[in-house]
């Protein structure tokens, strides 16, 4: 996962406030958490000595279509359906002890993380431990991903 | 079994809770298997025509001419089976019987080694399902689930909670990688757990170790740091269930078993260990017991009448290299693409029959193909397990084609 000096470091870092923020790092932060796009710094799009730059923070910051509301992004191009994640999450254990907790398919709906047509899929996000109250930072599912197709922004 | 779900054949991991959801007739959605079993299970891009000399023919006539073939040569060839149903692979067995027929499959240059030792008691194991419940020790040695068995380590190896480990894995189970790189299951393992060793370090590795058991002081020509094999060591002698997944990479490393028995033999002198072998295609262990039954031998079988032939000499790497063979039928397997061409080369060169549900590289060189079913979605049948443990396989659609089974039965009666 990206850190927001790593976009930073590849960000014109001139405060041209053409993105309308105030600050490159402001808007290396709203590209990390995804409020933006790459596309967004229209130097680095326009100008041919940011070109690198430009290939290189796409690579890294990948477009995501639905970022959950806990900020649970599931890269689905990564994912190889291992289900290491799904047997992980602390959450789906103590849904589906003998389910998903147990290795195999989800026997409830309460579960998180499931895969369905070989790709991971999140649902009931709100029962995240990332999530609420009583947060915790949870890296269950980051940790036990051999790559890294989960990430939390 | 749960009676509700479906065994996908991506692997020989025979996952067994998968569900699917169907439409027109075919495989929709798939709940459960991962990429590589989804993938499977959607069928094949380009399914095979039945043909002869090229031109599309019925099955009855190419299965005739498929018998013509075999009866007419003199040193026929049976190969593959890997991805082939238990029935069709006993049938393979009775037609390599029938014709005085080479039979051999792909464990031949693959996990037949381990799998041999294991069938020959030389070698403690376990299944699948002890491990789930019991392994506290797990060593990945020259293996690599993460990639060629996707989900071996959520179903039991590393992940799962079973009835002696309920506490997860960090608490309960230590995994540990012993490997030429560092793969994605090292990844997993993290850098504590992964042992990286030379290409074909693994003899001495294996004896350093046994040194380290015994309280000796482990030596290796390539200088591994003695602090963490001794450390390793201590991992291993802790163990109340310990297990050891032996890849291709330890296979492909050993000239022989005899670092491996020494290794086995010191653990289980002073803990607990087992070994699975790591077989890939679904059923490779299916036909090496079954021939093992038969003949006593697990691969690399002659018949020549009553008399069961055995050898290096008969195994397809030879046959195929020395042009010893005048014809051959190979089903659920692709030797034009798991082998060098060096040795491929004769398939070419003799009338080849392939059964297969999909288009191979053999198949587009063959005289004779037969379309079958895709086993485990389009036929069910039985399988074996990488631990050797029996699993029955559900048909999910309906086809017209033949199962392998019933192509082997057919070519078994024009015979
Ligand atoms: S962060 Fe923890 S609780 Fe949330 S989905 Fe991942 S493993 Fe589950
Ligand atoms: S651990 Fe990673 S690769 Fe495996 S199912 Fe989860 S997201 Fe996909
Ligand atoms: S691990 Fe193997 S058997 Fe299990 S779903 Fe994946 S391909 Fe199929």
């Amino acid at each position: 996962m990206a850190s927001v000096m790593e976009i930073y470091q590849l960000l014109p870092k001139t405060n041209c406030k053409e993105c309308g923020k105030s600050t490159c790092m402001a808007f290396a932060v709203d590209l990390l958490s995804r409020k933006l796009k790459v596309e967004d710094c229209l130097p680095l799009v326009r100008e041919g000595k940011y070109k690198a730059s430009y290939e290189k923070l796409s690579g890294m910051v990948t477009p995501v279509e639905d970022v959950t509301e806990t900020g649970l992004i599931v890269h689905a191009d990564k994912c190889i359906g291992c289900g290491n994640c799904v047997v992980a999450c602390p959450v789906n254990v103590a849904a589906d002890p003998m389910g998903a907790g147990s290795g195999k398919a989800p026997t409830c709906d309460r579960v998180i993380l499931k895969v369905e047509d070989g790709v991971v899929k999140a649902a009931n996000v709100q029962e995240c431990r990332r999530f609420g109250e009583n947060k915790i930072l949870c890296v269950a599912c980051i940790d036990t991903c051999p790559t890294k197709a989960i990430e939390f922004v | 079994m749960d009676n509700d779900n479906y065994v996908c054949t991506g692997c020989a991991l025979l996952c067994d809770d998968i569900d699917v959801g169907l439409e027109n007739g075919k495989v929709a959605k798939v709940h459960t298997a991962c990429r590589k079993g989804f993938a499977f299970m959607k069928g094949c891009s380009n399914p095979l025509e039945c043909t002869v000399d090229g031109k599309k023919t019925d099955v009855d006539s190419a299965i005739r001419e498929a018998a013509e073939i075999l009866r007419n040569a003199e040193r026929p060839l049976i190969f593959g089976h890997a991805n082939s149903s238990s029935g069709a692979q006993k049938r393979a067995i009775g037609i390599a019987r029938k014709i005085n027929g080479y039979i051999d499959d792909t464990s031949s240059f693959c996990q037949g080694p381990m799998v041999e030792a294991i069938l020959e008691g030389k070698l403690k194991t376990c299944t699948l399902d002890d491990v789930r419940h019991k392994a506290d020790v797990i060593v990945y040695w020259g293996a690599d689930p993460a990639n060629s068995h996707p989900r071996h380590m959520s179903r039991y190896s590393y992940f799962p909670r079973g009835k002696e480990r309920q506490r997860g894995w960090e608490e309960d189970r230590t995994a540990i990688c012993i490997d030429v790189r560092k793969s994605d299951t090292a990844e997993i393992c993290g850098e504590s757990g992964l042992y990286q060793i030379p290409v074909k370090g693994d003899v001495e590795f294996m004896d350093a170790l046994v040194s380290a058991l015994s309280g000796k002081i482990p030596k290796t020509s390539y200088d591994f740091d003695k602090k963490r094999l001794l450390e390793l060591a201590s991992i291993l002698k802790k163990a109340k269930f310990g297990v050891i997944f032996a890849g291709l990479g330890m296979v492909y490393a050993l000239d022989d078993r005899e670092p491996l028995y020494r290794l086995m033999d010191k653990l289980n002198s002073v803990s607990n260990f087992h070994l699975i072998p790591m077989a890939g295609h679904y059923n490779m262990r299916g036909f090496n017991q079954i021939l093992f039954e038969e003949t006593g031998y697990i691969n690399r079988v002659k018949f020549n009448g009553a008399e069961i032939l055995h050898g290096p000499e008969y195994s397809v790497v030879e046959a195929l290299r020395k042009k010893a063979v005048d014809a051959a039928l190979v089903i659920g397997a692709d030797p034009l693409t798991s082998l060098p061409r060096s040795v491929v080369r004769h398939l070419e060169e003799i009338p080849l029959i392939t059964i297969d549900p999909c288009q191979t590289l053999t198949s587009v060189k063959a005289k004779v193909t037969i379309p079958c079913a895709l086993v485990g979605v389009e036929s069910g049948g039985t399988a074996v397990r990488m631990d050797g443990v029996e699993i029955g396989l559900k048909q999910i659609v309906e086809t017209d084609r033949l199962s392998d089974e019933e192509v082997m039965i057919r070519i078994s009666e024009a015979l």
